[in-house]
């Protein structure tokens, strides 16, 4: 796809100091079993181009679906005349940002491999769909994939030449129980087992005997007390952990967030610039990087798509603050060092600063040990509510299954497990970090900001982790 | 969008007689495009952070032979050559992935035909002279916002003859105006019709409101406050029941947060009514199974009498369709006023809490429909009907079922329209029209 891209190009005209074309093709196949029938199959096919400008010190962009030569001159003339024309009110003198003429190529993990076909998927999804008719208090019951294959090709007018080629597979179970007016749904890895590569990952989500599994826990918690109420030593397991990452970390260090770029729609944060350096995020427990060189997970690439080359960097290290999420154009902005996290959910939005695979580095406890040393605690899993104030700092999160730990035993089963908390000081509770056993690959694509507003794939690693005296809280009025 | 425009309509109607023209004897077809030319500029510090066009058109092809079925979507170039090749590619692909796939007992789509047009020109700013009026509007303002305008275009074609058409062209500008404490008064313009002076009058009358931000905030202890939901604050909440609390399937499978409303086992007072109003014109009277839609009475006198079922959950619960989306969200939801003028809802509120904007809701407890979230933007403490102070902003977690039946005391008597604002992926159409309400308390938590 560069090449074609790159012939096109050569017959591109505009006198703009700066322009880049990103050319995205994404396909998509979605298989489902529900309640043992096949939904019917969909796929997609979804390319277009994005076309930015830099201009007389404006900047802007086109996204066209018409990737013709003639398409893309269009959009090309478009973004020139409209980044001179909003020149004089831009808030970034584009003049003076360095843009990033990187070269290379990405392609996921074992992405050569074939993938089953159709039938041997749906035959798989059968088997668990089936596996979970437990009964008539088993209400619906859903297995799925979706497979997704997407090749970005990236040029710019200083030499920039990058493609890359991902695959994804999600794959999920849900299953829901219902009597006596109330209703309990369990999920595989909380509907986030998200990663790039092959068939291995079903293995990894553990996929085969997921609906069964499901299925009994769902009618567990349909017989199970709310959970109670007051503070308790909180176990969290890796699939509700990559969304107390994500929300309270991830959001509230993206540098065009602390910028104040999404302070009328996403919010802005807790966290200012002066912080970074110096600031305590967490106890010394708490290791936490940006890595978009590991294998397999969710938004693993090699260049972002400002075209700045990836690497993995520590944002907190033994719970000091030291790196914001952002890429070259809010590094410029602010003169901090950051990351490449520039990214779009697609060809029709423009890159932003983004969470990619932002991962809590593993510690030394064992799941038994940590167990071993609460005395009145909760573990909690699978995330099913969640809510943050505009600053990332105020939380309430549920979850779809809890456990009581009394006296270091893990002991009832109860429902509608939620907790609260305040970012700047939830983290700092943190004490035990799970080692390398408890450790999970997740991620999800639903990750929204942004104006338009985008959801990208994002990718979350974990192990279990343990905070200390936090207000947790169940169901009922 | 500042260039030759791509006629979508005649273009969809080169490439649905096409589809149908290249359908095999016992196939239908079902089309669906969704497409849009729009304009996005985003704000920070009375600047311009962004600007940008974006131009798409995707088309959902549904292939249907006998009780088997299959959906492809692509995008669209708007080009008739490259675009015919890749339907006909697309066709095969459909063809020969219903080989793998068996009958579908679920399976229902509309065999009538039928023809609705809506087409609506709007009068929109071109986006230079944009820039350059809401800069001078701003100066002086810690001013950050969004403007997205243009054309959105929803159609439909069916083998069986039936097609509709939804093109609209508008605007929706939403701006956030920040005091030096990192307060901040929000507003929205929204319309088919943009005019300077009345953009103008807006900034300026939300830049006067800051003034309430002077005062030092109220500090609230969690508990139960006396509250007045402002329109854009109702919309969160009823927001969060629009997404699933009337969907059919939902409702079967008890994932609903409205399943004891609907079952009948408690009721919300009796003020309370809320209907899925197609006469608004938000949204496209026609679904993507070929049925038109109606307008569906969800509650009346605070009962459940309604719900929104799809095709595909008529066939398989039993039901009748209504035309609902195949994800049977309501799109166009409409609640009834009560009595109380807006002018005088400072002096019903007494003394209490005024929330402008709701913030992250989401749900709690499923079963007894209770929510949390944040209060955001103009929150304000309210004494004797007249504001106070700011309130920084509060968790709450409370039932919509108590917040909407036992402590509903006024309804505003004007609702508002509220027009979706909504760009995932493409700007949306649809919206909300809701009044303002009086609630005697609100549970804040921390």
């Amino acid at each position: 796809m560069l090449d074609i891209l790159k012939r096109i190009a050569a017959n591109l005209s505009t006198d703009a100091h700066f322009w880049s074309i990103r050319l995205v093709d994404e396909t998509t196949q979605d298989h489902e079993v529900r309640n043992d029938v096949v939904q019917p199959f969909r796929t997609g096919r979804d390319r277009g181009a994005m076309v930015i400008v830099h201009s007389d010190g404006g900047a802007a962009y086109a996204a066209t679906s018409d990737v013709s030569p003639a398409g893309l001159q269009a959009a090309l003339d478009i973004a020139t005349a409209r980044a001179r024309a909003s020149a004089a009110y831009s808030l970034i003198n584009f003049a003076a940002v360095p843009v990033m003429p990187g070269r290379g190529e990405y392609a996921s993990a074992s992405i050569g491999v074939d993938l089953p076909e159709r039938a041997a998927w749906l035959d798989m999804l059968g088997r668990e769909c089936a596996g979970a008719a437990l009964g008539e208090k088993i209400v619906e019951r859903a297995a799925s994939v979706q497979i997704g294959q997407s090749t970005h090709s990236y040029l710019s007018s200083d030499g920039a030449q990058i493609e890359q080629r991902f695959r994804f597979l999600m794959p999920n179970v849900r299953v829901t129980a219902h009597a006596d007016g109330d209703t309990q749904v369990r999920s595989l890895a909380g509907s986030h087992a998200l990663q790039q590569g092959g068939i291995d990952i079903l293995e990894h989500m553990e996929f085969s005997g997921a609906g069964r599994r499901l299925a009994e826990e769902a009618l567990q918690l349909l017989a199970a007390p709310n959970c109670p109420t007051g503070m308790r030593d909180l176990l969290l397991m890796p699939d509700q952990m990559i969304l107390q990452i994500h929300e309270s970390i991830g959001h509230p260090l993206e540098l065009d967030r602390i910028l104040g770029d999404e302070r009328n729609f996403a919010g802005w944060s807790f966290v200012t610039p002066d912080m970074f350096g110096s600031y305590r995020y967490g106890s010394e427990l708490l290791n936490v990087t940006f890595d978009p060189e590991a294998v397999g997970e969710a938004a693993s690439y090699a260049f972002d798509d400002d075209g700045t080359r990836a690497e993995k960097q520590h944002l907190i290290r033994n719970g000091m603050l030291e790196r914001p999420l952002g890429g070259a154009l809010s590094q410029a902005r602010s003169g901090m060092a950051g990351v490449a996290n520039s990214r779009a959910s697609s060809w029709n939005r423009a890159p932003i600063d983004r969470m990619a695979n932002l991962n809590i580095e593993p510690g030394t406890s064992s799941l038994a040990e940590m167990i071993g040393g609460i005395e009145q605690g909760i573990l909690m899993r699978s995330n099913v509510s969640w809510s943050i104030d505009d600053l990332r700092n105020k939380f309430q999160f549920g979850c779809e299954f809890g456990q009581l730990i009394e006296n270091g035993q893990l002991t009832e089963v109860v429902k509608n497990p939620n907790y609260r908390g305040i970012s700047a000081s939830f983290w700092r509770s943190l004490a035990a970090v799970g080692d390398a056993s408890t450790f999970r690959t997740l991620g999800t694509p639903y990750c929204g900001k942004g104006e338009p507003t985008q959801v990208v794939r994002v990718g979350h690693a974990a192990p279990a982790c343990v905070f200390k005296a936090v207000e947790v809280f169940g169901g009922g009025v | 969008m500042n260039r030759t425009s791509i006629d979508w309509d005649r273009h969809f109607t080169v490439l649905a007689d096409e589809i149908v023209r290249l359908r095999e004897p016992g196939e239908e077809i079902l089309c669906s495009l969704s497409a849009e030319q729009s304009d996005f500029i985003r704000f920070n510090s009375a600047k311009v952070r962004q600007i940008g066009a974006v131009q798409q058109g995707r088309l959902t092809v549904r292939l249907i032979s006998g009780e088997r079925h299959a959906y492809a979507t692509l995008t669209l170039t708007g080009s008739t050559e490259p675009d015919l090749a890749e339907v006909a590619r697309t066709l095969l692909i459909l063809r020969d992935s219903l080989r793998d796939t068996g009958d579908d007992p679920h399976l229902l789509f509309d065999r009538s035909s039928w023809q609705r047009t809506t087409f609506r020109t709007g009068r929109l700013p071109h986006a230079d002279a944009l820039v350059r009026t809401v800069v001078e509007c701003a100066t002086g303002l810690d001013f950050v916002g969004f403007y997205a305008g243009g054309t959105i275009i929803e159609g439909f074609a069916s083998s069986t003859g039936s097609r509709g058409w939804y093109q609209v062209s508008n605007f929706n500008f939403s701006w956030s105006l920040y005091d030096p404490n990192g307060r901040a008064i929000k507003t929205s313009y929204a319309g088919d019709d943009w005019d300077d002076a009345l953009f103008a009058r807006k900034v300026e009358e939300a830049a006067k409101r800051l003034e309430y931000f002077a005062k030092a905030p109220k500090v609230l202890t969690p508990g139960q406050y006396r509250t007045y939901f402002a329109p854009a604050a109702m919309n969160e909440l009823i927001g969060m029941i629009a997404y699933r609390g009337f969907s059919a399937r939902e409702q079967a499978a008890g994932r609903s947060p409205l399943c004891k409303l609907n079952s009948g086992a408690l009721n919300l007072d009796q003020r309370v009514s809320l209907t899925e109003d197609l006469d608004l014109g938000l949204t496209p009277a026609f679904n993507e199974d070929g049925y038109l839609r109606e307008s569906v009475s969800l509650l009346t006198q605070g009962r459940g009498v309604g719900q929104l079922t799809s095709a595909r959950s008529a066939r398989e619960y039993g039901l009748q369709t209504n035309g609902a989306h195949a994800h049977e969200m309501a799109t166009s939801l409409a609640m009834a006023g009560g009595e109380l003028p807006e002018a005088e809802v400072l002096a019903a509120l007494g003394t209490g809490l005024y929330v402008g904007n709701l913030w992250y809701l989401n749900v709690s407890d499923r079963t007894q429909c209770r929510l949390t979230g944040m209060t955001r933007f103009a929150t304000f403490w309210v004494e004797d009907g007249q504001i106070c102070s700011p309130v920084d902003a509060m968790r709450f977690d409370d039932s919509l079922y108590r917040l909407l039946g036992s402590e509903v005391e006024h309804l505003t008597d004007t609702p508002e329209l509220l027009l979706e604002d909504s760009t995932w992926g493409q700007r949306r159409t649809g919206g909300m029209k809701l009044p303002g309400m009086i609630a005697r308390s609100f549970a804040l938590t921390s």
